[in-house]
């Protein structure tokens, strides 16, 4: 075991801080997030340029061949100032199920575009009945010809507006929780039938509602094999949380951060509060839970490249229960140590807040996965 | 970063499994499986096993009978050992007497006492607190005045645990009552128990155990050779010594061990019809403390590989005081799900019934026994700095205020 990053993800981590450090105040991040897009199109151009869109591909598709704590120590960065751009639905979801299913020739259509900035993706998955449940599926593709029509809906598509492309989810064979019968579908989110409802979600990210009725889509555009999406999907979801959960530790610095910081410079009966002990021990475990979820977050990172299936679901069940947990209750002490200045809009705590209450909706939130580890105590 | 167990590390925990396994005697490995705690003899014939196997002397260098583990190395044994479940080491000789020996001891004194300490020929205890001095170490009254080539020590300790079987006993004295600062006037005394003016009296526990004592010290003479450092500089060697208590103080095998003992008798005792494991609720305070055990022994990783890659040297981590808090969180959680599991079995004393009984009723034993571990685990967040004092090391060390 080793738990220092090498030289080079040191490096990574260095030029990653560093851009964010010219390009992600608090202000600025407020006027990106009155831009049209919802997010910096200049911002996300800088991140192609640094080599971060292409960050988990491998070399032959325009990438850095960067593995799963690459992205994990860029997710924390961007946690800490809170990226609005849509890197996550991109790179990590899209990115991984073209990673894990794709073609030759559609990792050569897609990776490369998305490592040059010229392509951005989402993932659509969850439906509105469907809730935590990976199984719950009830989006339809038939065959048709040579290819298939896609007819049903979407919820909670994280930057599905400014997608180009969306991995779709749908069934092909079997009912609503079959394992088998889902299959993965390349879509183009201007195809005809495709049509969005947006809106901005909590944290201050666009997403939107897709419904789809009579979308046709190729044969070429199936991801992977067909009737078999749930093993990519669950690789989706757990790439996904690894990823988050580095997002979480870096939110939970910045609100740690900020809250110290908050405790050393607010006088109340003559003394900054962090004098009081009643203070300082709260600040204390919001440390240690912080280095409790970064300990979960690596956990997850170290998982998701385990072939063993059964292991590999356990630690991240374990992982996501722990993280949420600790985002939360570092989300909601930053908060109440704060005061009323941390229950506004303007002040920057209220942010880090509410993208943790989104990440934990994730795939799965602690109640989810306990009860999931709950059923496997034999 | 490479966030697995290498190749040689999975291989050497199956190492020591096996050689816990096939060593551990019989009847200390049942009773303890029962939850009760080691007896002495338990205690010192697993210990000398592990001696005689160059396994005791944890951190100490080879050349005074160590292993030559790496820190992740020694953290595995820990862990395998506790989950055994196995008498852990006596820690008085091994995590502090040692490293303290070794830092600040003469050749004479090391070479007296630390074969003895790693074979458990001697036993050693702790006397640091006193009544007055609790949480507030350095208030300590405990008086060591020099007389000729012997100091005189004259106080009280209390909390003295393992007293009543210790042959020595390290013991923190002021020497300097007129120091500036209270910390400046303290000197580290070892005394052997047998002297006369040492006398021992026990407090019996909260568990109905005797675990714990009162040490009175009456015109004791020490020999002044039996000083570790300099007179008045016993402050820093105390702080040592804490600082080393910590590595493996998480004790988490012992939480896994406790889950273990607790999910095995749930699935004995009744709920609603039905065997208690089948029960949801329970099945969720299961997990809950899986994800709390398996955040832990993440961190407790990381503290031990930075250890590793620092060699030893600098200061203490301050994620130490994180395994404390939340490994004595767990201990206590832990024990707490086999009491609640116990039931009605919880409830007895059942300590001198059960040995006079021909026909041992487990279930029963195991529900009296875990609570006399749960009751003790209490002190847990109050023995090595309370979780509290650990709270303001954080406070200091990683907040700055």
């Amino acid at each position: 075991m080793d738990f220092d990053p090498s030289d080079d993800q040191r490096l990574l981590v260095e030029s990653v801080s560093r851009m964010l450090g010219d390009t992600y105040g608090f202000a600025q991040r407020k006027t990106y997030m009155a831009l049209p897009e919802g997010y910096s199109p200049a911002v996300w151009s800088r991140f192609a340029e640094q080599g971060l869109l292409g960050l988990p591909f491998a070399e032959e598709y325009g990438g850095f061949g960067g593995g799963a704590q690459d992205v994990m120590l860029v997710m924390q960065a961007f946690g800490r100032v809170l990226v609005l751009e849509p890197y996550f639905p991109t790179v990590v979801l899209a990115g991984t199920a073209v990673n894990v299913a794709g073609s030759a020739a559609q990792k050569r259509a897609i990776l490369p575009a998305i490592a040059e900035g010229s392509l951005k993706m989402a993932f659509a998955h969850t439906e509105r009945q469907a809730r935590y449940d990976l199984t719950d599926v009830v989006t339809t593709a038939t065959k048709s010809g040579a290819g298939w029509v896609l007819d049903g809906s979407k919820t909670v598509v994280s930057h599905a507006e400014a997608a180009d492309k969306i991995v779709v989810s749908a069934r092909t064979g079997g009912d609503r929780y079959d394992e088998d019968g889902i299959t993965l579908f390349l879509v183009d989110a201007k195809a005809p039938g495709v049509a969005m409802r947006g809106y901005l979600s909590r944290d201050d990210t666009r997403a939107a509602d897709i419904s789809l009725s009579n979308v046709a889509v190729g044969s070429a555009d199936v991801l992977g094999e067909v009737g078999r999406g749930l093993p990519v999907i669950q690789r989706v979801a757990e790439a996904g949380i690894a990823a988050t959960a580095g997002e979480t530790v870096g939110a939970m610095e910045a609100m740690n951060e900020m809250t110290l910081e908050y405790s050393k410079t607010r006088v109340q009966f003559g003394n900054p509060i962090g004098s009081y002990q009643v203070v300082q021990h709260r600040l204390a475990d919001m440390f240690m839970a912080q280095e409790q979820g970064r300990s979960m977050a690596m956990l997850a990172t170290m998982s998701i490249d385990n072939p063993d299936d059964a292991a590999r679901a356990h630690d991240i069940a374990l992982a996501k229960a722990g993280i949420g947990q600790a985002g939360r209750y570092v989300s909601q002490s930053a908060v109440q140590m704060h005061g009323g200045i941390g229950m506004t809009e303007e002040y920057a705590v209220g942010h880090y807040f509410r993208r943790c209450m989104v990440i934990e909706r994730l795939f799965g939130d602690p109640a989810y996965y306990l009860n999931k580890l709950a059923n496997q105590i034999a | 970063m490479d966030l697995r167990f290498t190749p040689e590390e999975r291989a050497f925990r199956e190492e020591v499994r096996t050689f816990i396994r096939e060593n551990l005697p019989a009847d200390t490995r049942d009773r303890m499986k029962l939850g009760h705690p080691p007896t002495k003899d338990d205690t010192v014939r697993w210990q000398r096993i592990l001696n005689a196997k160059g396994w005791a002397a944890l951190s100490w260098p080879k050349e005074w009978g160590g292993p030559g583990w790496s820190a992740i190395q020694k953290m595995i044994f820990l862990e395998e050992n506790l989950m055994a479940p196995a008498p852990e080491l006596l820690s008085f000789n091994i995590t502090m007497l040692g490293p303290v020996l070794l830092q600040f001891g003469t050749e004479e004194q090391k070479k007296r006492f630390l074969p003895r300490a790693a074979n458990l020929d001697d036993w050693w205890c702790q006397g640091f607190s006193e009544p007055g001095a609790g949480s507030d170490l350095a208030s300590l009254k405990t008086a060591a005045k020099l007389d000729g080539d012997h100091y005189v020590v004259n106080g009280q300790k209390i909390w003295t645990s393992t007293a009543h079987n210790a042959d020595w006993c390290f013991v923190l004295v002021r020497t300097d009552p007129n120091a500036r600062k209270r910390q400046e006037g303290i000197s580290f005394l070892l005394v052997d128990m047998k002297t006369p003016g040492v006398t021992v009296r026990p407090i019996i526990s909260i568990d109905a155990g005797h675990h714990l004592n009162e040490v009175f010290f009456d015109d004791v003479r020490v020999p002044v050779a039996m000083r570790i450092h300099a007179e008045n500089k016993g402050w820093d060697v105390a702080k040592y010594l804490l600082g080393n208590e910590r590595t493996g103080i998480a004790r988490l095998g012992k939480s896994r061990e406790r889950v273990t003992a607790a999910v095995e008798m749930a699935r004995e005792v009744n709920f609603g019809g039905k065997p208690l494991i089948e029960d949801q609720v329970f099945r969720q305070r299961v997990a809950q403390l899986q994800v709390d055990m398996k955040a832990l022994e993440i961190t407790q990783y990381r503290v031990v590989s930075a250890y590793d890659k620092a060699k030893g040297a600098g200061k203490p981590d301050p994620l130490s005081s994180v395994l404390k808090v939340k490994g004595t969180e767990l201990l206590q959680a832990t024990s707490e799900l086999a009491v609640d599991v116990a039931g009605p079995n919880a409830t007895p004393i059942w300590a001198r019934e059960l040995a006079a009984m021909n026909e041992p009723d487990e279930l029963m034993e195991a529900g009296s026994a875990g609570t006399g571990g749960y009751l003790m685990l209490r002190a847990a967040s109050i023995y090595g700095g309370t979780n509290e004092i650990q709270k303001n090391i954080l406070t200091k060390a990683v907040l700055g205020l």
